[in-house]
């Protein structure tokens, strides 16, 4: 048994250097009358789990709409958002509809539809902060909070660079965090935040301005992401981003959430 | 302290035993770990990426002695707790043995990740509390709070580690050392704590590497040490050979400890053998 | 603000059913693990003992490795490491891809560290067995496959117990890292309901009682099980 263990572990680690070489699949044969679709659950109003432990949210109901359009049975798992990538590629799921942005350094590793909404970011502080704006200057020596491994963790180090940036899991974290004063201020994206600050529990804090949203860092928006050389079905989810734009169905779910245009220009 | 009650190993000595030649399923096994070890190095190689390289090395390095001073300054604190939990453990009064018996219990009952959340997240709720009694400056530094958890963990297995070691001394020996007039406190130096020293020398390494590898939570509390580093590494780079870079180090460190022992542990015994 | 009763309740407001079922999977996490670290964890004390010296050094070389690396990092690799090299494999076989689950992940990872350090604690209770009890198995004509099962392995597993008993609260404890990698047991229910209610004291609190719990249940049936192994030995 320990032999074929090992065996088993040297095999694997072989298919692991041929693997990392080996050629991209497609996904022409592949018949997508089921997807499934990976979240994280913890970035309201985007993706959250509701008081019944239900996933909710703009991205959610996209999500539904878009498979609704495409003809296919969709159906949902939650996954960390540090493991999200690598879970999409492990085929966990086949579409990470997540609010993630389209990348540079991302799209070395998935391929992404073309962006189905794209929000600046922003930065909340106490509202009996000193912090008077959002400025480097401003910032300089204080404590910033921004969910690990986002664009908004990024862009808070290049703008804020004499700031203490932490990484916390999730969102729902470092608003524990501002709420307690652990932290002087977080930056994420301005509609999570301002949904945040509008609820009792963001009755701490308020919005301090939104700020550039630099395209090095936050590249074109917010995308849905796949494996690549599944052409097949990111031209299926191309084509049905463009058809609930067209036929009002991206409006009706948008206007649940927002009183504003979240698809940007 | 093992190797001496043991009696000698297997059926024939192991002097006697012939030097065989590894059979079929030896050959296979070590080739297997060969193969990995190898294919293991070729990945590395073959995922090579000098400006990688120089970017993340130095902050390996800063999250290694992170990691490095968060065991040191825990183990440090955690073993000063554990002198008087170790006190009341013995003790005769109820209330002092009780007390002390539930610490343990709690700290060595649960999660360790389980107890930081509690500490780092919990405490937070309570922000107007601890400002009352000016204690909000150490919670709210999540540093301070992985040391805090930290050393109140260890402080509960090193209570045991210390007890279990003084008691290994015989009693002839406090007896003995009474009788030579020497002070308690002499006593304790040159008799009772060398002889406990020998035998609690390995649980003590032996809990310096679980905390080496239990401070790896840290990083979920947004601590920036090895693992964190590591994780932060890898949401930029979505690379898995930083993980193996940590892994690497980590095992390095272990290793290390464990050498160290090895070799004062026969420095120390050094009168006992023939 | 809502009480504790409710928050604590079952039902569709409260998170009494949610913890709950993180703790069931806890208990089926550490339950499940325990029959494949220990099996695991006995062939490479056999192993250790081979007359095989490249035998003796591969079981040596995993050891050191599954012992040393922290277990989340192991927990780490094996939910994206081993996971990654699963769809290779089965990319490269032909077949549809395969991938472990955060709950076979959690399995393999804790699995692999419980058997680690089994392979140690069963070594030292091979060891501590005289060896008069191999020569009398002999002297009564069992075969060595016979005297390992019928004289050998019942005392090895007798003195083993206690050694094994620990790692069984290690493995208990163990089960709260996969939290991290998304399986929904205590740690992360307890982790959701704490985001959703801001109630992280209450919450975090309620887990460590809860696991408290099952680590002392535990040590319960331990003890019955010592005494039950130890029903032969004679009253002192």
């Amino acid at each position: 048994m320990t032999l074929l263990k090992t065996l088993v572990l040297a095999g694997s680690a072989l298919a692991f250097a041929a693997g990392a070489a080996g050629a991209q699949e497609t996904d022409a044969g592949k018949d997508w009358s089921t997807v499934v679709i990976g979240t994280e659950g913890a970035y309201p109003p985007f993706n959250f789990l509701d008081a019944s432990g239900q996933l909710q949210g703009f991205d959610v109901d996209i999500a539904k709409a878009l498979c609704e359009q495409m003809k296919v049975t969709c159906t949902f798992v939650t996954q960390d958002w540090d493991g999200m990538i690598p879970a999409l590629q492990n085929g966990n799921f086949d579409a990470l509809v997540a609010s993630m942005s389209i990348t540079p350094e991302r799209e070395e590793q998935i391929a992404f539809t073309d962006k189905y909404y794209q929000t600046p970011p922003a930065i909340a502080v106490p509202k009996d902060s000193d912090i008077a704006e959002p400025s480097a200057a401003a910032l300089d020596g204080k404590v910033i909070g921004a969910q690990t491994g986002t664009t908004h963790l990024q862009a808070a180090e290049a703008l804020f660079p004499d700031a203490e940036v932490r990484p916390y899991p999730t969102a729902e974290e470092y608003k524990l965090d501002i709420d307690s004063g652990r932290v002087d201020a977080v930056v994420d994206d301005v509609v999570v935040l301002s949904d945040w600050l509008k609820s009792d529990a963001g009755a701490c804090c308020k919005l301090l301005g939104t700020l550039p949203a630099d395209p090095a860092i936050y590249g074109k928006g917010i995308g849905i992401g796949l494996r690549k050389g599944d052409e097949k079905l990111r031209t299926m989810f191309n084509e049905a981003i463009q058809a609930i734009r067209a036929n009002g169905k991206y409006k009706e779910v948008q206007d649940k959430y927002f009183d504003f245009d979240v698809y940007g220009s | 302290m093992k190797n001496t009650l043991d009696p000698p190993l297997a059926a024939t000595p192991p002097d006697a035993r012939p030097r065989r030649r590894p059979g079929f399923a030896g050959m296979l096994a070590l080739g297997a770990w060969l193969l990995a070890g190898l294919s293991l190095l070729a990945y590395l190689a073959a995922a090579w990426n000098s400006d990688l390289f120089a970017r993340y090395a130095p902050i390996y390095l800063s999250g290694l002695w992170t990691t490095i001073q968060l065991v040191a300054i825990s183990f440090v604190v955690g073993a000063l707790i554990s002198v008087p939990v170790a006190l009341g453990r013995g003790s005769k009064g109820f209330v002092q043995r009780d007390l002390s018996t539930a610490y343990v219990v709690l700290f060595r009952g649960t999660p360790f990740i389980a107890q930081l959340f509690l500490i780092y997240y919990g405490f937070g709720q309570f922000r107007d509390f601890f400002e009352s009694i000016g204690l909000w400056r150490f919670f709210r530094e999540p540093w301070y709070c992985a040391i805090f958890a930290l050393a109140l963990n260890t402080a509960a297995y090193q209570a045991e580690i210390l007890r279990g070691a003084v008691a290994s001394v015989p009693k002839g020996q406090w007896e003995g050392a009474k009788s030579l007039g020497l002070s308690r406190l002499t006593m304790l130096r040159k008799v009772i704590l060398p002889q406990a020293a020998v035998v609690a020398l390995r649980p003590y390494t032996n809990e310096v590497i679980l905390m080496v590898k239990a401070s790896a939570i840290v990083a979920i509390i947004t601590v920036y040490d090895l693992l964190g580093e590591t994780r932060r590494a890898y949401s930029r780079t979505f690379d898995f050979q930083t993980y193996l870079w940590a892994a690497i180090l980590y095992l390095l460190i272990v290793e290390l400890l464990r050498h160290a022992t090895n070799f004062a542990e026969r420095r120390l015994t050094r009168h006992l053998r023939r | 603000m809502t009480s504790i009763t409710s928050l604590l309740g079952f039902g569709a407001e409260g998170w009494g059913d949610d913890l709950a079922s993180g703790a069931l999977v806890t208990i089926a996490l550490a339950l499940a693990t325990l029959p494949f670290g220990l099996v695991l964890g006995f062939l490479l004390s056999l192993a250790k003992q081979s007359e095989d010296w490249a035998l003796r050094l591969s079981a040596d070389i995993y050891t050191t490795i599954f012992r040393g690396l922290p277990e989340l990092l192991t927990l780490f690799i094996v939910y994206f490491g081993i996971n990654g090299l699963l769809k290779a494999a089965s990319e490269g076989a032909g077949l549809p891809a395969l991938a472990l689950s955060s709950f076979a992940s959690g399995m393999v990872a804790l699995g692999v560290v419980f058997s680690a350090f089994a392979s140690e604690v069963f070594l030292s209770a091979f060891r501590a067995i005289p060896n008069g009890q191999r020569e009398g198995a002999a002297a009564l004509g069992l075969r060595p496959r016979q005297a390992m099962v019928l004289v050998i392995l019942p005392q090895v597993l007798r003195v083993a117990l206690p050694g094994l008993s620990n790692l069984w609260m290690n493995l208990l404890k163990d089960t709260a890292l996969v939290s991290v990698v998304g399986l929904a047991d205590l740690l992360r229910q307890t982790q959701i309901a704490a985001r959703v209610t801001r109630e992280p004291f209450l919450f975090f609190g309620t887990a460590i009682v809860l696991y408290l719990v099952m680590t002392a249940v535990s040590s319960v049936v331990i003890a019955w099980i010592e005494r039950w192994t130890r029903r032969g030995e004679p009253a002192r």
